[in-house]
């Protein structure tokens, strides 16, 4: 259980960096639509995007386990970048032996029911069809997507987003979501390729479900350390409103729902790779039923106890909360989730529960 | 960050904790016609056949009975006993907080003589704490004990003390009278004791639930004599004692899986293929519970480190009561039926029992609001 010493050293290095470089000011700023360039720049100095690829791909070889507890350190600095996308976009491509971009990447279907088809074209391909609200699509290198081949599901790799029709769109974070239609888009061959094994669409809308559960698990953790830290400072009927029993016991909620937040979503990290699909499934919409569910409660919260200031633009708490409301719809809801999670409980029996919960 | 977080650190089992899983399933299976939700939990005869397996104080010293087995095999053990709804009470107070209780503060004559007789299931302790003005506030304790030649008299009352009616001994939480304890120190003069039951001037009298039944009970002491060999640690110390046996009381999975019988019911109910707001409603209870589940297997991994982890044990209990006060309104939801206790269908008289069961949960072992005043001095705010 005790956690190892170089990801101590890691999750060390990238607080600092993120304290440091994602401060207020960049964050507005890349909410008005400007891509935060400088910013990516110095993450992809530490090689962190791409480093879960092979050594011989240009990667570390490191754990995911390891680079989600970096997403959820960036959740909780609001760091306005396709962090958890150029990761996943990494590993979809990579699988599929297609050429990677050092610059930021995008990756899709992130709804589930977006199709996308390939069929053949002489020796090049033909993609059709939509991939809605990508996630910073317009702003990126490459843009990563999974499609239906003939022979099943394929990797695609764009030059930013290729002959895409583009519908910009953002999320109540201003983070962008963009909408791209593929109508017969002429692709060259290497621009295609087979997925390697255990790599997805379904697989891929998992990974992105919990990368969107750990930076909430993240922003939680910022919430609620803004709450704790206000409700000691603001004086009112003489002492500071942290004095208050009903505040306390507000906070104390508060800090149960950050904790079992960050637990579920730990719960889904250490399902990757190691449960089989159903069962990292299940793990997987426990962790985004169960942080869904702790932000929809801590959120509230967190702006009770910090009064009207909390409900202004220049008070930093609404840069969490924003993207609390924003991240627990994205790769599904917490009632999608559950529902998901329900029904295989049910398809899996009543006898076979405990057996479920325990293994 | 400024602000002290609550740490639940991943734990993975270890081999020997799922070997031990597999061994308590198969002796689950032997017991069967014990389990369930309405049979009594009290079953003397179970917990010796627990205790020849060597599964009562399984984590204490071998020369007091143990087996010196971790933290993580006692936790397997107990989860997978309540979530077979099997019937512990006989021992449980001994084995989660009474026993630990002596082996941290007793004497080695005390060790010897009760830890064996707990360990093979022989022993059943009560918790003599709670009064009739001294619930939540345990320093307004008025029960009083007085020095005396070879040992203390004693006199007061305890209140909602579960199963005194058919335990062997009390852990009873009092004040000393005189002795020169400063009175206005709230937690002066505090003292444990070991009362045996049978003592002359123990007088217990029930007390009935509002289902009617009788696990609480009144206990009257009328000069009751406690020989000095069976004061537990050091007088006036009783209130570090208590705050360590309370912690033993709240790391415990029982605060969440009293009621899982019920939701497999609700997931039987269900069928294979719900519809998707049955399915999500049972998916978001399902989804407390795996996530409690792995909290409190790390604060299980946090006593095998020698910490105790009594904040994080004040957030498990506050969301796990919270989580099994949620099923029966969810059930009722999902399934509406009207209660009936005494129903035949095991789900009628499932909704019935936990309805009227769920206000205890958060009153006992901590109010909702004691726990919520525990995790905010945890974060710092007192």
């Amino acid at each position: 259980m005790a956690i190892r010493d170089e990801t101590r050293m890691l999750l060390d290095s990238m607080t600092r960096l993120f304290e440091d470089k994602s401060t207020k000011q960049v964050i507005d700023r890349a909410e008005t639509g400007e891509f935060a360039s400088s910013l990516w720049d110095v993450v992809a100095e530490t090689g962190v995007p791409l480093a879960a690829l092979p050594e011989s791909a240009g990667g570390a070889d490191a754990e995911w386990s390891d680079l989600y507890a970096v997403l959820r350190v960036a959740g909780r600095f609001s760091v306005p970048l396709p962090l958890a996308e150029t990761m996943l976009a990494g590993w979809v491509a990579s699988s599929a032996g297609l050429e990677l971009s050092d610059g930021a990447m995008t990756v899709g279907p992130v709804i589930g029911s977006d199709r996308l088809s390939l069929v053949r074209d002489g020796n090049g391909w033909l993609l059709s069809g939509k991939a809605s609200r990508i996630p910073y699509a317009s702003h990126v290198a490459r843009t990563v997507l999974i499609a239906d081949g003939p022979d099943g599901e394929m990797a695609v790799a764009l030059d930013g987003t290729g002959d895409a029709e583009v519908t910009p769109g953002k999320n109540i974070a201003n983070e962008s979501r963009d909408t791209l239609v593929f109508t017969r888009a002429r692709l060259a061959a290497d621009a295609v390729g087979s997925l390697g094994r255990g790599v997805s669409r379904g697989g891929l809308y998992r990974r992105g479900a919990l990368a969107r559960a750990t930076m909430m698990s993240g922003a939680l953790e910022r919430a609620m350390d803004l709450a704790v830290g206000y409700a000691q400072e603001r004086v009112q009927f003489g002492r500071p409103i942290s004095k208050f029993q009903v505040v306390q016991q507000n906070l104390a909620v508060l800090a149960g729902q950050t904790a079992a937040a960050v637990a579920a979503a730990n719960l889904g990290i250490e399902a990757l790779g190691k449960a089989d699909a159903e069962h990292e499934t299940f793990l997987i919409g426990v962790a985004k039923t169960r942080v869904g569910e702790a932000a929809t409660l801590a959120c509230e919260i967190a702006h009770q106890v910090h009064g009207a200031i909390g409900f202004t633009k220049e008070y930093a708490l609404q840069l969490s909360t924003r993207r609390l409301w924003s991240w627990r719809e994205e790769f599904g809801s917490d009632p999608e989730w559950a529902a998901r999670v329900g029904s295989f409980a049910c398809a899996n029996g009543a006898d076979g529960l405990w057996e479920m919960l325990t293994s | 960050m400024a602000t002290p977080m609550f740490r639940f650190d991943p734990v993975e089992l270890p081999p020997e904790a799922l070997v031990l899983r597999a061994e308590v399933r198969d002796f689950l299976k032997e017991h069967q016609h014990l389990m369930g939700f309405s049979k009594s939990s009290f079953n003397r005869d179970f917990s010796r056949a627990m205790g020849k397996r060597g599964w009562i104080g399984m984590t204490w010293p071998k020369q007091y009975g143990g087996q010196e087995r971790s933290a993580f095999e006692r936790y397997v053990l107990i989860e997978e006993m309540l979530a077979a709804g099997a019937p512990l009470s006989a021992h449980y107070i001994s084995d989660r907080q009474s026993g630990p209780n002596i082996l941290r503060y007793g004497t080695e004559e005390q060790k010897q003589f009760f830890c064996p007789k707990i360990v093979a299931g022989e022993l059943t302790f009560c918790i003599g704490m709670s009064e009739p003005n001294s619930g939540s506030d345990v320093s307004a304790t008025r029960t009083r004990a007085l020095k005396v030649d070879g040992g203390y008299k004693i006199n007061g009352s305890k209140l909602w003390t579960s199963n005194a009616h058919r335990s062997d001994y009390a852990i009873l939480f009092c004040k000393m009278t005189g002795g020169g304890y400063d009175e206005t120190d709230r937690h002066a003069g505090a003292t444990q004791f070991l009362l045996e039951m049978k003592t002359p001037g123990v007088d217990v009298r029930p007390v009935l639930n509002l289902l009617g039944e009788h696990h609480f009970n009144e206990i009257f002491l009328t000069d009751v004599f406690v020989p000095d060999d069976r004061l537990l640690g050091k007088e006036g110390n009783g209130w570090n004692q208590l705050t360590s046996e309370l912690a033993f009381e709240r790391s415990a999975p029982d605060r969440f899986l009293v009621l899982f019988q019920m939701l497999r019911e609700m997931v039987r109910m269900a069928g294979p293929t719900p519809d998707k707001a049955t399915a999500a409603a049972l998916g978001k209870l399902i989804s407390q519970l795996a996530t409690l589940r792995s909290m409190s297997l790390s604060i299980a991994g946090m006593l095998h480190e020698g910490l105790q982890p009594n904040n994080e044990s004040a957030v498990v209990k506050d969301l796990g009561t919270r989580y099994e006060q949620d099923i029966p309104v969810v059930a009722r939801q999902l399934f509406p039926t009207e209660p009936e206790l005494e129903a035949v269908e095991t789900y009628v008289s499932m909704i019935a029992r936990s309805t009227m069961n769920a206000p205890r949960l958060s009153i006992q072992g901590g109010t909702r609001e004691i726990l919520r005043g525990i995790i905010a001095r945890g974060l710092g705010l007192r």
